[in-house]
């Protein structure tokens, strides 16, 4: 078996509200190699956005040990949290979450900026990726200009540019019809073929249906996690396999 | 280094709030607009009333008898007494202090009707009798011939100079006037030059253009005022307080004239230094006054940029929240509010720093204009309204720190917003 990427034990977080602690993760335990494809499930608020937040860095959490790629998360500073992120992770969000007044190709090269790298050099590489995904000729149109499967895809690009080792999505295709949810799905597989770990939540049984493995989450707690029997690889992997 | 990328975010934040930045500069530009057009027209001000006295001697003071006041030695109060000639002299000799002093008489008597006559030419001028020291209290320039001198008073010389009017008057234009006569109250004189004050804006008992000046003792003797002197000035020597000589000339006088010590109204005095003094702080009243307003109204403008930019971050709070999770580092966004700020306040003032300009050139060309048609003789109390560069710079400086100031709670609330909690901002 490969290393792992993501370990997580005992893994508790609560959210204080006035004087009342709500309880939302009460011991979660997760081991996912790098390498895997896995989506975690779940009824409206158990805990879904909360752990994959913590797993993303974006929160704090309050017991239990996080190791991302063996190194133990703990209470850091924003810098270098944000160093961690830069490094380490892509996210996607359902709302995608592109900046307004940046063309598609500024979106995706964003990443890039916050590590310094040169202008020309970000926009060639955003270019590429743009290219890979089939958005090039919508490079310079604006997020406002473009449809919810093509600004995921843009999302996505900006997610992968940074080349992280994690892809966390949370309901990436929560905004999209069937269609499009299914195009970005192959999208994500394709992504998880070149090596890359990603995590997907949703509501969709079709869409965890196309992961490797499912979690279950009800109140806090693991509820299954199981390996999906049905999991097909795509095939037609031709859009990163040279990467 | 230019990076384009901040500088879109800039633009941006302004264009996507147009009327409310606006609003905002506009603060600011008035505060900057406010501080370079009050200190121009302060400025102005003081040049103004300064350059009428370029350098007339600051360290001088003017003296003359009143009617007593107190009554003293068998005399009622109210006596008239006149300064003389000993007064003069036991003053040059026991007032060490003095550096020069200089009697002078003041021919009230004698402007009446045309006093004045040269050939066909007849007008009315002031006269005045005068030693050469004048010159070093009030310095002038002689446009032809010279001062009166030492030997005019030595032997009492039917002399005179004439100021620049009287020679307009009595004289074609640039026809030279040294050796020529002209008849004062039926009396000839010989004009030996004609002077220009340098501190036309200082006029001790009469308007100098329209004054012919005597020499002292040749005017004591031919118009009959005996030993009279009508007042004098004198200067102190460097250093030495003229407040302090005039206190010691009160008392010698008044032990010659019988004049009680303890009245304070029978001589009469200007003391120059003290005036200037009082002058000087009046300016720097007008100066603490001007930054008083000019600053206040700055912080003013700088709490409306401050507002303004806590808006911004609240409004793009989800976008910052988006810049944090893929990877901005919080210094990025600091510096990202900061620019914002001191760009907004830095154009804005720099606005209101040309604008005031342009105003206060706009009023010196029309001054220069009013004061080309204006007659030669009035006073001017407004001259040459303008900033200095200093101004200008210090500014310019002052507006990136208000900038910085006024963009840092803002941007620590920026950094403060939790990516996590950015997200969650719908
Ligand atoms: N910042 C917060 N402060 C207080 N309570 C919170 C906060 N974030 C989440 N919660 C609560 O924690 C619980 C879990 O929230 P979470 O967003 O993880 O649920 P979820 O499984 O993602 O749900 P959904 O499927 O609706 O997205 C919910 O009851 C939610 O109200
Ligand atoms: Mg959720």
């Amino acid at each position: 078996m490969s290393k792992s990427i993501i370990k997580v034990d005992g893994l508790h977080k609560s959210y204080r509200m006035g004087n009342n602690a709500l309880h939302v993760l009460k011991g979660i335990d997760l081991d996912i190699k790098a390498g895997e494809m896995v989506s975690i499930m779940g009824s409206s608020g158990s805990g879904k956005s909360t752990l994959l937040n913590i797993l993303g860095i974006l929160d704090n959490h309050d017991r239990g040990d996080y190791y991302l790629d063996n190194v133990k998360i703990e209470r850091m500073n924003e810098t270098k949290a944000a160093r961690y992120r830069n490094n380490y992770i892509g996210f996607i969000f359902q709302s995608f979450n592109l900046i307004s007044f940046k063309n598609a190709m500024e979106n995706v090269a964003l990443p890039l900026y916050y590590k310094n790298v040169s202008r020309k050099k970000r926009n060639m590489q955003a270019l590429e990726y743009l290219d890979r995904l089939g958005l090039k000729e919508w490079a310079n149109h604006l997020p406002s200009e473009l449809s919810g499967g093509q600004k995921q895809r843009i999302a996505i690009a900006r997610a992968l540019i940074s080349n992280p080792k994690v892809i966390l999505a949370d309901e990436p295709t929560g905004a999209l019809d069937t269609q499009t949810s299914y195009e970005v799905m192959e999208i994500l597989q394709e992504v998880n073929q070149m090596g890359i770990t990603v995590i997907i939540v949703t509501h969709e049984d079709d869409i965890a249906h196309r992961t490797q493995r499912i979690i279950r989450l009800r109140d806090g707690l693991i509820e299954r996690n199981e390996m999906n029997g049905k999991y097909q690889p795509v095939t037609t992997s031709e859009i990163f396999t040279t990467n | 280094m230019f990076d384009l990328d901040r500088w879109q975010e800039i633009l941006n934040a302004i264009k996507q709030n147009k009327f409310r930045s606006i609003l905002t500069a506009f603060g600011v530009f008035w505060a900057i607009f406010m501080l370079v057009v009050m200190t121009g027209a302060g400025n102005g001000l003081i040049n103004g009333v300064t350059s009428g006295f370029k350098d007339f001697a600051t360290n001088s003071a003017f003296m003359w008898s009143n009617r007593t006041t107190v009554a003293y030695q068998g005399y009622d109060r109210g006596r008239w007494w006149s300064i003389n000639n000993d007064d003069i002299e036991s003053i040059r000799n026991e007032i060490k202090e003095i550096d020069v002093i200089s009697p002078r008489l003041q021919g009230w008597n004698l402007r009446e009707g045309q006093n004045v006559v040269r050939g066909e030419k007849a007008a009315a001028f002031n006269v005045m009798g005068d030693y050469p020291q004048y010159r070093k209290i009030d310095p002038c320039t002689m446009p032809w011939g010279r001062y009166i001198n030492d030997e005019d008073i030595r032997e009492r010389r039917k002399v005179c100079i004439i100021g620049e009017n009287v020679y307009d008057v009595m004289f074609d234009e640039g026809e030279d006037p040294v050796g020529k006569y002209i008849r004062v109250n039926g009396v000839y004189f010989m004009v030996v030059g004609v002077f220009k004050s340098n501190n036309p804006n200082i006029n001790i008992g009469s308007n100098k253009k329209e004054t012919i000046y005597l020499p002292f003792t040749t005017m004591q003797q031919t118009f009959n005022y005996g030993d009279e002197v009508h007042f004098f000035g004198f200067t102190a020597k460097p250093g030495v307080n003229v407040q302090s000589v005039v206190d010691e000339i009160k008392p010698l006088i008044k032990k010659h004239h019988k004049i009680a010590p303890e009245d304070d109204e029978a001589i009469g005095g200007f003391n120059v230094q003290s005036e200037l003094q009082t002058m000087e702080y009046t300016f720097l009243g007008i100066n603490i006054l001007i930054w008083v307003v000019g600053i206040g109204t700055l912080i003013a403008g700088a709490v409306g940029v401050s507002n303004i930019m806590l808006v911004i971050v609240k409004e793009r709070t989800r976008e910052i929240g988006v810049q944090r999770a893929i990877g901005a580092k919080p210094a990025v966004v600091v510096g990202q509010i900061l620019t914002e700020s001191v760009f907004l306040t830095t154009v804005a003032g720099f606005l209101g720093l040309a604008f005031g300009t342009m105003i206060l050139q706009l009023v010196n060309v029309a001054l220069t204009a009013s004061q080309a048609q204006a007659s030669e003789d009035e006073m001017t109390f407004f001259a040459n309204p303008e900033v200095g560069l200093p101004l200008a710079i210090a500014s310019l400086a002052m507006l990136i720190l208000v900038g910085l100031f006024a963009g840092l709670i803002p941007a620590l609330k920026a950094v403060r917003i939790k990516p996590i909690e950015a997200l969650r901002h719908e």
